[in-house]
């Protein structure tokens, strides 16, 4: 796979999700990026906002918080608690969209590669464990279906 | 389950298996009902039930011919999942973009410093 500066998102299983993306730069970089708040606070709202709270409590236990203001001033905020950390390799946590308080994805972030190069993989599971209410329900629907129906609808209006 | 909205959300209607199934024999193009009752191997009123959730959120189209019902696909009507995909792909794009961004800013910080990596 080379690296074409694009995210790639599959679904290997029922409920998850995966993103996973190239990088020239070792991985102990992709890491103090990821875990260090001066530096998430300028890549993770991407193009579409500014973060106004970044905090990280990085150890097994400890807590997350994100807060990002989008350009139309709507607050996007997530939090969670971290599993498990393995430096330079990986880190699992737990993930709260605010505003659906009652849907957690578990979120396993991996750091592979050597000789400068770095795959970030970005594997999201929803409804592990969790009780599926209505409303995970309607999550898990919602993304499974949506990538399911990709090709298929791309498809069906290519001959439109 | 909460299935009340099936009626009125694209994403909830095409949650369910067998309307996906529907989806996908419909891709192939128009159908009468007696064919999706062969290809599903439901008894007619289930699968009558199923198109009119997927007519009610606009998935799919009928028309009349002669004694015929005939069923299509609507493309238009299943755009929001389309765009939610990419909505999430794109969002994810610009996120690890601008991660790679402040990445070689950082790679190149180490190597002024005359630090090498590892």
């Amino acid at each position: 796979m080379t690296s074409d500066g694009t995210a790639k998102v599959t679904l290997p299983a029922d409920e998850q999700i995966l993103i996973t993306r190239e990088f020239d730069v070792p991985r102990h970089l992709v890491y103090r990026a990821w875990t260090t708040p001066e530096l998430v606070r300028r890549w993770w709202s991407g193009e579409r906002g500014e973060m106004t709270t970044v905090e990280i409590d990085l150890r097994v236990g400890g807590r997350w918080r994100y807060v990002m203001v989008t350009e139309g001033g709507g607050e996007v905020a997530f939090h969670g608690e971290y599993r498990e950390i393995i430096p330079d390799e990986r880190i699992v946590y737990t993930e709260v969209f605010e505003g659906t308080p009652d849907v957690q994805a578990l979120t396993a972030v991996t750091f592979t590669g050597a000789a400068g190069q770095t795959t970030l993989a970005i594997l999201i599971r929803y409804g592990g464990g969790q009780e599926r209410d209505a409303h995970s329900a309607y999550m898990q629907d919602g993304l499974e279906e949506a990538l399911d129906l990709l090709g298929r609808t791309a498809k069906a209006l290519a001959r439109r | 389950m909460a299935r009340a909205a099936t009626t009125t959300d694209v994403f909830n209607a095409v949650a369910e298996p067998r309307r996906r199934q529907i989806l996908d024999v419909l891709t192939d193009g128009e159908r009468p009902v007696n064919d999706l009752v062969r290809v599903l191997g439901l008894p007619q009123p289930q699968v009558s039930k199923h198109l009119r959730v997927l007519r009610a959120v606009g998935a799919v189209e009928v028309r009349d011919r002669g004694r015929q019902r005939l069923y299509r696909l609507n493309g238009r009507a299943l755009k929001p999942i389309h765009d939610w995909v990419r909505h999430y792909e794109r969002s994810w794009s610009e996120r690890l973009g601008q991660l790679d961004v402040v990445l070689q800013e950082l790679q190149h910080q180490q190597e002024g410093d005359g630090g090498g990596d590892e």
